[in-house]
Order: C-alpha cells, then structure tokens, then sequence
C-alpha cells in the first residue's frame, strides 16, 4: 500500500507536471481568477514577449478592488476617478484581447473574486486555484488548493499554465465540538490567529478539521480559510463533503448533468487518509471560543470581547511588546480599558472575509428594530451583485436600511480602502474584513476586526459590544 | 531580470517585526499599471509626515542610509498582501537584498522574479547584523550568493542557505517563463491526460 496522504499531497501529486532532483516541481494550474490591481504588469509582460495566454478560458477576470460602491455606479466609463477608471478599462482591454472572459462591473454577477468564484461554480475541489491576491485561500473552502500569487506569477500561469514551486508543509488545526451561541467562523478563525500568531503557519498548508469545522456552512468555512493567509499560512484547506456537492449543484460554471458525476466521485477521493501525519497539529476546543475582537494593528493582536486592552508587558518578548506599545499608540486605546468601552464611528460589514448572504443576513438580525447610533456610519457592502440581489429578496436589505446602514453596490470597499470607501484619520472602525494593519481602513484609520454580528451590535450601540448582551 | 551574483552596500536596520506589505507600499499606489516609479513610495507612512515632507528619524532619510541596499528586518517581513508592488518598490529605491528572520511566503517568493535577494537567518546571526548595520555609512556589507556567504564590516562571516534552484536562477538571471517553457512538452502530456482524468474542467 501506498504511503497515507494528507488532501494537501493528494491535490499536490495530482498537479505535478515535472520534479527536479533538488525538489523544484513544476505544478499545474487548473484556475486563475484576475483583478485590476495585480494584473496589468503581467499583461504587459505577455505583450512584451510576444505570448499568448496558453488556456484563456480557465481565467475569470473581474474588477473588484478599486471600483466605488455608492448607489447607482453605473459602468466603467461612469467612474470619477481617472486612475481607478484606468485600471478598470485597462482589465477589460486585457480580457478582450488575450481572449479571457470578463465580467464588468456593471454585471449582476460582478463582486469580490473570492465571492464570485465559488459563486459562479469557478471554484471547485480538487482545483489548483490562484489569483494575484493573498485572499485566495478563501477557496481552499472547497478542497481545492488555492493561493495568493504575485504579479510575475499571474504571468506565468497565463503564458504556461503552470507554476514554479516546492511543496508546502503540512498543517492540521482541529477544532472539536461545537461553538458556543454568539460565536461564528470568524471568532474562530481570529481566536486561531490569536492562539498561532501570524506566522504561525508560514510555510504551510492547513487542513481544517475536526466537528466545529464540519458543521460550518460553505460561508463559514470561506471565513476561516480566507483568514488562513493572516496566520502566515499558504493556503488553507477543508475536505469536500455534502454540503460543498450542494454548494456546487447547478451552479453556472460547475459540472453539467453526466459530467456531474463523474466529477463528484473525484472529489469523493479527496480527503485526507485516516493515517495521514502532519507536520504540525494544533488541536482547540469550539466551547473555549468567545466572540473575538482585535485590538491592535496585526490580526494577532485579538482577545475575546470580554476581556480588557492589553497591556505591552504582558507580553514576554521584547520585539512583541515594542509592536503592542506601537499598536495601542496608533489605536488610541490605554491598556486595561475594557473592550466594550471602547466608542466606534464607522461599522462595516463586507469583504471576502464576510461579504457573503449568511453574514448579511447575521448582520440584519441584530439590526432589526433596532437603529444605527448616533454618529456612527455603518455600511452593509455585499461581496457581489447576486449577493445583493438576494439580500434585497429576503428583505434584509429593507431592514438593514430602515436600521440606518447604508446599502452599497458590490466591491472591496472600506476592506482595504483604495476607493472612495475610507474610515477617516483618528476614527474608529468595527469592520467584517480581514486586516487591521495601519492605514488599511484610510490613513490613520482604527479598525477592529469582528464578526458580522459584532459589527452590526456595535453599529447600533455605538461601542464595541458582546453581542451575547443584547436582548 | 537582473542577475545577482556579489552585492556590497550600506545595510539598513529595521529592528521591527511584522513589516507588512503596507508599510512597505501603501494602498494609493497600487493603482499604477507600471512597474517602475514607486521607489518614491517606498515605506511611505513611515518616510514622510502628514504633510508629505520627510521624518528624519525614519532609517532611510538619514544620510548614512539614503543609498542603502540591504535591509535588516525582523521576524515575518512581508506579511500581507500579495502586492508585487511591494518588491517593485523595494527594487526602484535601489535594495537588492533583504535579512530576515522570516519572511511571508507569497513576499519571498515575489523578490525572486524580481533579482531581489531574501536571506532567512537565524536570530543570533539577524541580531549580529543588525548591530553592524546601526553603525551608519560604516554598515557596509557584502553578500556573495555563489558561496552563500555575507561578509560583515568587521570581516566577519555568516553563512545562509537557499535552495539551489533559486540560486541557480538568480545567479544568471533566468526568467522563470522561458525556464518553463522548456517544458512544454511535458506540460502538453498533462493536458492530454487531463481530458480522460478530469474531462468536466
Ligand atoms: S475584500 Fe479586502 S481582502 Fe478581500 S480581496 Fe478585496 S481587498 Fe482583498
């Protein structure tokens, strides 16, 4: 018998197109999704060398990053801001003529990358999956190996259909049982971050497993393999299962009926061998996790809601507490404050971290009958135009608005902040994305990294709040 | 590419951890669709007040670093982002080289493709570097990638370890395309098989 194999080999074996004797592997890539920000370089490059793209149909190209969100946007050329119209028609000229297909903005299906991939049926398991952005372990939800790649890379996988790479490490975070009320995926994945560190997984794949991961939603494991990039790690993985089949029935780009099968029984081989060993484990328990909530300027710097500022000598390592004195600084935050003390201005909910119709619907249950506090902005932002669709046929829409937030169009938004979408210097933000790095929200932005549900609680009570505690 | 074989110059140290794609290439300049020209930006928010006007303190507006090409940083160097923008920048300011503890897998990665050199050490030796590169215009060292070896301004020596493909690629500069290209025929008999092993893709 064969050596056990982890999913992580399995997907890896079935993708080598050449080893070197020092372990280089030339590996296949089944997928490229491609955005406005890290592609035009590559296209470039692909002109300059007079290349084509080898397999223009296994890319999707979609603007997501820069595009503005305000009701009503209309099209590419309707945009105010020149450079962020270039980029998008710069995209659209690349996808016209290297052939790619291409979803424009003013399309229904049009949203984040990490969205729309799964959205569309683009993401499967079993794939090897990239896009020039670190987020793309989101798909990694499927079972598919997906990772963020550079600009070069993106023009490597158009012009070869491949990549130059070493095999990763392999992880396995268990997580046991079942969450506790109020707790969602990304409590868990923050306390996981908060429990590794961010380069807690640096040179590794991880596998997610174990009753708490089982029992997520496609949405909730999205969430915590989106986040796995913020512990340092490759790429994150969870082994297909029903619910990822039903997921996937149907959907525009997936399998058609007579391939279905065929294509399901694959992914029925994809999971890991029950002797399979790892090169790291870590093992939590759901019932220990509370709801989580950042204090600092690294996803690291995470405590449970419950819990007070930290204070820089708690930490034992002196380049930690140098960082935590620089946090607290920037955050404006004194050690020892309780975290629900602590007043916002801004609350968001949206990225590919929590952009998705369970996150907005999380986020209308906690507003509904309630009202935005006074002062604070709140903006609901779907993570795409289908998203937003059926927002707006369930009714969560009408109550997130008669609430007070703001109901944007799809797109990156107040994620990272290179539209119009910014947290303004010294203001406090309780945001759904993924980083909390300085400057990420707007220059000089506070952010707190929570939940959907965190976030909306703390839209209507205008301070970070357990979300537990409202009646 | 630029081929990397020997590199002398002034080292910068950057006793941080967590230096995080951000820092080193603010959001506001990815909507570039060039490559070049962001040398200006490089650690922005670090480099330049509010009113755009230069921080003294930061390491390098100081006169012995301006011309830096080596930076000495601390664990986790590049996390974030998987921005090449942040290697492009690096580059144009005029750094070939990065020391680091550690370093974020997709960073790492991207300054190969672009003849920048990221040499992980342990923390003993980042330490000893990061000593020699407090001591200004004197911070001058040398990096030799066929012997793997930097050589301090005391005529000190450490060893570093990098796998031979890359070194081999950097050495001669080789874009990795044309390098794959090679290949092609290999990458045609897996898209043969692909049709009888997973025909639905
Ligand atoms: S939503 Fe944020 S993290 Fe996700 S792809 Fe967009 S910018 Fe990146």
């Amino acid at each position: 018998m064969s050596d056990p194999k982890t999913l992580f080999d399995k997907i890896w074996e079935s993708h080598l197109v050449d080893e070197q004797d020092d372990g280089t592997c030339l590996i296949y890539i089944d997928r490229q999704l491609i955005h406005e920000i890290t592609s035009a370089q590559a296209f470039d490059g692909l002109r300059a060398s007079g290349r084509k793209a080898r397999r223009p149909e296994a890319n999707l190209c979609v603007p997501d990053h820069n595009v503005p969100t305000t009701p009503g946007r209309g099209g590419t050329d309707e945009i105010e801001d020149d450079e962020s119209r270039i980029q998008l028609e710069t995209l659209e000229k690349n996808a016209a003529e290297f052939g790619l297909p291409y979803i424009p903005i003013n399309d229904a299906r049009q949203g984040i990358v990490h969205v729309i991939g799964p959205e569309q049926g683009f993401t499967q398991p079993g794939l090897t999956l990239v896009c020039g952005d670190s987020h793309t372990a989101t798909h990694g939800a499927f079972g598919a190996l997906a990772f963020g790649v550079g600009t070069s890379e993106v023009e490597h996988v158009l012009a070869t259909q491949t990549l130059i790479q070493r095999p990763a490490k392999n992880m396995r975070i268990t997580v046991n049982g079942e969450l506790p009320f109020g707790c969602t995926a990304k409590d868990m994945i923050l306390a996981i971050i908060g429990k590794i560190g961010t380069a807690g997984g640096t040179g590794h794949v991880i596998e997610y497993a174990g009753k708490a991961i089982e029992d997520l939603s496609m949405e909730g494991r999205m969430t915590v393999c989106n986040m796995t990039i913020e512990a340092g790690a490759r790429a994150g993985l969870v082994a297909p299962d029903e619910k990822t089949y039903q997921y996937l029935k149907g959907r525009p780009m997936s399998p058609k009926a007579g391939a279905w099968e065929q294509a399901e029984a694959y992914w029925r081989t994809l999971s890991s061998d029950e002797a399979a060993t790892y090169d790291k484990e870590v093992v939590l328990k759901a019932a220990d996790i509370a709801p989580q909530v950042t204090w600092g300027t690294s996803p690291e710097d995470v405590v449970a809601i419950t819990a007070c500022v930290p204070s820089p000598e708690d930490f034992d390592d002196p380049a930690k507490q140098e960082a935590a004195k620089m946090a607290l600084k920037y955050m404006g935050l004194t050690a020892g404050t309780p975290m629900t003390e602590i007043a916002i201005d801004y609350a968001f909910v949206g990225a590919c971290t929590n952009g998705r119709i369970e996150d907005i619907r999380a986020a209308a249950a906690v507003a509904k009958g309630r009202k935005v506090a006074a002062g604070v902005t709140a903006l609901i932002v779907p993570g795409s135009g289908l998203i937003k669709e059926q927002a707006e046929e369930e009714g969560l829409a009408a109550i997130l608005i008669e609430a007070g937030f703001e109901w944007r169009e799809p797109g990156c938004s107040m994620c990272l902040a290179m539209n119009p979408d910014k947290v303004p210097p010294g203001k406090r933000c309780a945001a759904t994305s993924n980083r909390n790095f300085k400057g990420r929200q707007g220059a000089d932005s506070r952010t707190h990294l929570v939940s959907p549900a965190m976030a909306a609680a703390a839209a209507v009570t205008g301070k970070l709040t357990d979300v537990r505690d409202l009646d | 590419m630029q081929k990397f074989t020997t590199l002398t110059g002034v080292a910068a140290p950057m006793d941080m951890i967590n230096i995080d794609t951000d820092m080193i290439i603010p959001k506001q300049y990815l909507m570039t669709i060039e490559r070049t020209g962001l040398g200006k930006a490089l650690f922005f928010e670090l480099r330049y007040d509010a009113d755009g006007n230069e921080n003294p303190d930061f390491v390098l507006n100081k006169p012995a670093y301006r011309d830096a090409k080596i930076l000495v940083a601390g664990d986790n160097f590049g996390c974030g982002s998987s921005r090449e923008h942040a290697p492009w920048a690096l580059l144009d300011f005029g750094i070939r080289c990065v020391i680091a503890t550690s370093f974020a897998d997709i960073f790492y990665n991207n300054c190969f493709k672009n003849g920048i050199l990221p040499i992980k050490l342990p923390a003993e030796d980042v330490a000893k570097l990061l000593d020699d590169a407090m001591r200004g215009a004197n911070a001058i060292i040398t990096i030799d990638l066929e012997t793997k070896t930097i050589s301090g301004p005391d005529g000190g020596e450490i060893k570093f370890d990098l796998d031979d493909f890359k070194r081999h690629c950097m050495l001669n500069g080789l874009d990795d395309i044309a390098l794959t290209m090679e290949n092609a025929d290999k990458i045609d008999a897996y898209e043969a098989n692909l049709k009888t092993t997973r025909p639905w893709l």
